[in-house]
């Protein structure tokens, strides 16, 4: 059973590693919101009190780097289906669960990867994060929204025959869940339809969780944020087994 | 002995699928022995791919039984799985990874031990002449290298049945003569039985010892090579077909997968 899920691991980190232009374009986009928000709307946000901005956006464009590769991992699952690689894994002597969790936890260690290389440019950028001990469990939290959304990804990839769809989980799933994340703004004082939105958005708690972790502001508390990542994952992940489980090749 | 020989390995009773009501596979039956050299026949659509993923256990039936190799693709998956070796028709590599990579992945898959496996992919590779390629990627390997690829990785675990949907579609004579050589050095020493589906009848002609021709998702004649041309009062098995199928150009309405692919044709093409 290890040695699938190991292989099926490895295969996404190798893909992965090979293709270059896909980790630089994928960095581009958290880039470009730190240096266009954090220094565009960082003077008026600590002129209103909120403190330094730069320290608050990093959690969430780190999140933002996260979400966009795992779900993007996952919903590569309709490329394999379209040429041809799935149907050699579905013929072969293992059950789909195996190949699902391989696929899921090579997604979400590709994606917690990238959020790492994002955490380390807005080293660059001037992002100072309250204490270098919190590391591990930041990696932890990172790994943690991957894993949801790897799963996700591949729960609606397993319904979905081609890439028509695409476009519309991007605009309509993806886009809203990283902008109604609490990650660019602070909750406390949003209206109340914006802030019911994003108490049902599973991002909002990783969001949260790393924000407590590299810079100290918290506003459901790390307990809340990982059992609620948790439990999400978990439930996706028992969703996305079910769906793929039903692929008909 | 005798007796033994003529044990089927394919078995097919009865077997029917429909697709929302339209009947793909209409009630067909037949049976393969072992070691046989086995051609399916048939225009688009007749059903052929249809049956294909239903005796590899990629569909399941509306009604009647298969056994591959004595096991049921329904209860028994993992042993069918196991029995077969398989050639899509398109390309089911993984383009990113080597051709070694391509091979490891299916051994760890079928779980052969890791000193086998390695001395097996080194033996299959240099069979298909591509062992000193072994660390390219896939995605710049022609058409035909990948075909022989794919056959390769397809034996890696020594199967019984080797199911191959037009292994030679789109390729050139030097290429299709390499493989169809391969496949019958594998028929004649290992006795492993062949199933293939093409449209180059005369390779049908050439290699197969029994034939079925499918049409309309039903088996309307079965037999070897020379009973088809008995029974039609025809010269070549080609002129048999096509007295048997019509002449009429069966049309299809393109699957989503089918644009797809096209698509991809054309990106790969643009890029070249």
């Amino acid at each position: 059973m290890i040695d699938v899920i190991y292989i099926m691991w490895l295969r996404q980190i190798k893909r992965y590693w090979r293709s270059k232009s896909r980790i630089i374009g994928s960095i581009g986009q958290p880039l470009l919101f730190l240096v266009a928000l954090g220094f565009g709307l960082g003077p008026m946000f600590e002129k209103a009190g909120g403190g330094n901005y730069i320290n608050f956006l990093t959690p969430g464009v780190i999140s933002q780097a996260i979400l966009f590769m795992a779900v993007f991992s996952g919903i590569e699952l309709i490329w394999d289906r379209q040429f041809g690689f799935l149907k050699a894994t579905l013929v072969a002597p293992v059950s789909r669960l195996e190949i699902v969790l391989g696929r899921v936890i090579g997604g979400a260690t590709i994606a917690a990867f990238q959020g790492l290389i994002v955490l380390f440019l807005t080293l660059l950028v001037g992002f100072r994060p309250q204490n270098l001990t919190a590391f591990p469990l930041a990696v932890w939290l990172m790994f943690l929204i991957a894993l949801l959304y790897s799963a996700l990804g591949t729960a609606i990839a397993s319904l979905m025959k081609d890439f028509h769809g695409f476009q519309l989980i991007m605009n309509f799933l993806v886009a809203p869940t990283f902008f109604l994340s609490g990650a660019i703004f602070p909750l406390n004082n949003a209206p109340r339809l914006i802030q019911t939105i994003s108490y049902i958005n599973p991002l909002t708690y990783g969001v949260d969780g790393l924000r407590q972790v590299l810079a100290g502001i918290t506003y459901f508390g790390l307990t809340i944020d990982i059992l609620v990542l948790s439990i999400v994952g978990t439930v996706l992940l028992i969703i996305g087994s079910y769906l793929f489980s039903k692929i008909e090749a | 002995m005798s007796d033994k020989k003529q044990q089927p390995i394919v078995e097919v009773k009865n077997l029917t699928k429909k697709f929302n009501g339209l009947i793909a596979v209409d009630n067909i039956s037949f049976e393969i022995n072992k070691g046989d050299f086995f051609a399916f026949l048939g225009p688009n659509g007749a059903g052929k791919t249809t049956t294909i993923r239903m005796l590899t256990t990629l569909l399941e039936p509306t009604e009647g039984q298969i056994l591959v190799n004595g096991f049921d693709p329904l209860s028994q998956q993992d042993e069918v799985r196991k029995s077969f070796g398989i050639v899509f028709q398109d390309s089911s590599l993984d383009e990113e990874l080597t051709a070694y990579e391509n091979m490891e992945f299916h051994g760890v898959l079928y779980k052969i031990p890791k000193e086998t496996r390695r001395k097996r992919i080194q033996g299959l590779l240099e069979i298909v002449d591509l062992w000193n390629r072994k660390d390219n990627l896939v995605k710049i390997y022609s058409g035909g290298m990948r075909r022989r690829l794919e056959i390769a990785r397809g034996l890696l675990h020594h199967p019984k049945i080797f199911f191959l949907d037009e292994p030679t579609l789109g390729l050139d004579p030097q290429t299709r003569h390499k493989i169809w050589a391969h496949i019958h050095q594998l028929n004649k020493k290992y006795q492993t039985t062949i199933f293939f589906t093409t449209h180059y009848m005369e390779e049908a002609e050439k290699m197969a010892k029994t034939i079925a021709i499918i049409d309309h998702g039903r088996i309307i004649a079965q037999g070897k090579t020379k009973d088809l041309k008995e029974q039609t009062k025809t010269k070549t098995l080609e002129a048999a077909y096509l007295a048997l199928t019509g002449k009429t150009i069966r049309e299809e309405n393109a699957t989503s997968q089918d644009r797809m692919r096209q698509r991809m044709k054309m990106f790969r093409g643009r890029q070249r």
